[in-house]
């Protein structure tokens, strides 16, 4: 049900930005900025505290080098006991086709809220990150990141070699671990994201959606992460994140696609020498 | 009247429209074979200035017709270029070949339009411009303005899988569409009577290469192209003042320093943002427009090599 919820949600939104980011270089200005809107739409009139250091930064390159390959990169200044946490953190691109296309559900095991991964941007926007507390406090970072020019595009680079690899994953995790505090892990799961947006020039027709929607890691079975995504990831999805091993114990990635394929990835992990 | 006579009338009135159409200013243009012309781009950023003249464009004339081998930047060079056909010959343009997606290419074709020539592409081209032509064009409406007015995304009606034959007329055109290399929609152009190759962007000459397909899979084709042993070339960006394997050697120095460079930087657990920050400036002086293409080519050799192993 609650799968059923974000989507419904991430559907809403992906209508409303249709509309909000059509417009052109004349309306930069701020009457057409989608922020207020989205913001009405996900938080209702809830205090979000902007600017907040404190708890979480963002890193976004100035300028989308490739619009399909976006390094997005959110630090957080909180560490994740069970008595405060980060539970959520929203990842908007106002102006993107699905600008709230990226939601991460976050644990006391994730150890530390950190989370890499990479985005599409075609357009000048503000990207911004939305922590909330277990508390449900709101923290906001935002940076600006102008579109790249030239020939790049949100598009992948060969879709061919996308789907021969599709639902092909990797973890990227040392297998001795340090016991009892966060310890990074990156996930690589193969897929061509696409989007559904592409309309063909010669049949006027639309390539079907095809995209990772939902992404959930475990170890020794207690959740870490759980990621509500959509075509706003980038190709052959990819995230950086912490947990935290309280002893030996596998560390596993679901994830489900928009045409309900199913794939996992395991790796048993187990204390380094002295930990 | 018979209708021999009113056709070649009727052929009067078109011929005369259509040099009317053309009004405007040609490129300027290259006799670099018997028959075959090139419009040397600017080595420069696409931008309204420029009106996004910066590839290298050509036709061929054949003893029937011409075939135009890229448009340029915008409809406006595409205007351009066509008028300097018309300032060699009458003949009219039965082909219009895309050697590739990238809108530095593509977005002339509107020009020809009117001519009803044949748009033909590599197979793969119709799926890029549907994946990136609303893409291309709207980042040109935003960037040009006015510059952009009349440009759009012309889909080609013959695809060629592997290899395909044009005949002008007693000329003929070899083309051959490659695997993913510059991008997953290469396609070449050779001309059998002076065994002039058009390479388009397989070839950067002086000007940075840029990965928007598979850095192995390009890298994997020099031997070949090299292999090809043509008369000369003509490179998509930059002029080939010495040899064809001076020019790919030049360019598989960039290119094997990139990949090198990256396996390294994956190897030693960079992030994206980090191998972004720090790979490759060794190469920096060998290159024009640098700062505008390197990074992204970062970015997409570490997002097909961390895949390896």
């Amino acid at each position: 049900m609650k799968g059923f919820v974000g989507k419904l949600l991430l559907g809403g939104l992906l209508g409303l930005a249709v509309v909000a980011g059509t417009g052109s270089a004349a309306d930069e200005k701020a009457k057409d900025e989608p922020w207020p809107k989205l913001s009405k739409v996900l938080f209702g009139d809830r205090t979000i505290k902007e600017d907040a250091g404190d708890v979480l930064t963002l890193e976004a390159p100035v300028r989308a080098e490739d619009a399909a390959v976006v390094p997005i990169a959110i630090r957080t200044r909180l560490e994740q006991t069970p008595e405060k946490y980060i539970r959520k953190i929203y990842l908007v691109i106002d102006k993107n086709p699905s600008p709230v296309g990226v939601v991460f559900t976050l644990t006391p095991d994730s150890g530390k809220a950190d989370l890499e991964t990479r985005v599409r941007i075609e357009e000048y926007t503000h990207v911004r990150a939305i922590a909330e507390t277990n508390d449900g406090s709101l923290f906001m970072a935002t940076k600006f990141v102008k579109a790249s020019g030239g020939c790049s595009a949100p598009a992948g680079k060969d879709l061919e070699a996308a789907m021969a690899r599709l639902g092909k994953m990797k973890f990227r995790v040392d297998k001795e671990v340090a016991y009892n505090q966060p310890n990074q892990a990156q996930l690589m799961i193969s897929h061509p994201n696409i989007s559904g947006l592409a309309m063909d020039q010669v049949t006027r027709l639309y390539a079907p959606p095809h995209f990772v929607r939902r992404i959930d890691v475990s170890y020794a079975g207690k959740t870490i992460l759980t990621a509500e995504v959509d075509f706003t990831i980038s190709e052959n999805p990819n995230f950086r994140f912490y947990f935290v091993p309280r002893g030996e114990g596998e560390l596993k990635a679901e994830v489900v696609d928009t045409n309900d394929l199913r794939f996992e990835t395991s790796v048993a992990l187990r204390g380094a020498p002295g930990s | 009247m018979g209708a021999r006579v009113r056709a070649e009338l009727w052929a009067g009135v078109l011929w005369s429209l259509a040099f009317a159409a053309v009004a405007a200013e040609p490129l300027p243009v290259s006799a670099v074979a018997e028959g075959v012309y090139v419009h040397w781009g600017a080595q420069e950023d696409s931008s309204p200035r420029n009106l996004g003249d910066i590839a290298n464009l050509g036709f061929v004339v054949g003893e029937r017709c011409v075939a135009v081998i890229d448009t340029g930047g915008t409809a406006e060079v595409g205007r351009r270029l066509r008028a300097a056909v018309r300032q060699v010959t009458p003949l009219p343009v039965c082909y219009v070949i895309n050697t590739h997606v990238h809108p530095d290419h593509i977005f002339g074709n509107g020009a020809f339009e009117a001519e009803s020539p044949t748009f033909v592409g590599h197979v793969k081209l119709p799926q890029a411009m549907a994946a990136r032509g609303s893409t291309y064009l709207h980042a040109l409406e935003r960037d040009f303005g006015d510059a952009a007015r009349g440009t759009k995304v012309i889909a080609p009606g013959t695809v060629v899988m592997d290899e395909a034959q044009l005949d002008l007329g007693g000329r003929v055109l070899k083309l051959r569409a490659w695997p993913t290399a510059h991008t997953d929609n290469d396609l070449t152009v050779y001309d059998v009577r002076t065994g002039t190759l058009f390479l388009s962007d397989l070839l950067f000459v002086e000007r940075i290469p840029v990965v928007d397909g598979s850095l192995k899979g390009w890298l994997a084709l020099h031997p070949r192209i090299l292999a090809l042993e043509p008369a000369r070339v003509v490179p998509g960006h930059g002029m080939v003042k010495g040899s064809l394997g001076g020019a790919l050697a030049a360019q598989e120095q960039y290119l094997s320093t990139l990949q090198l460079e990256v396996r390294a930087a994956i190897g030693k657990g960079w992030t994206l943002r980090q191998a972004v920050d720090r790979v490759g400036t060794p190469e920096r002086r060998n290159w024009l427009l640098w700062d505008s293409f390197h990074k992204r080519n970062v970015t997409a050799a570490y997002a097909e090599l961390e895949w390896e192993d």
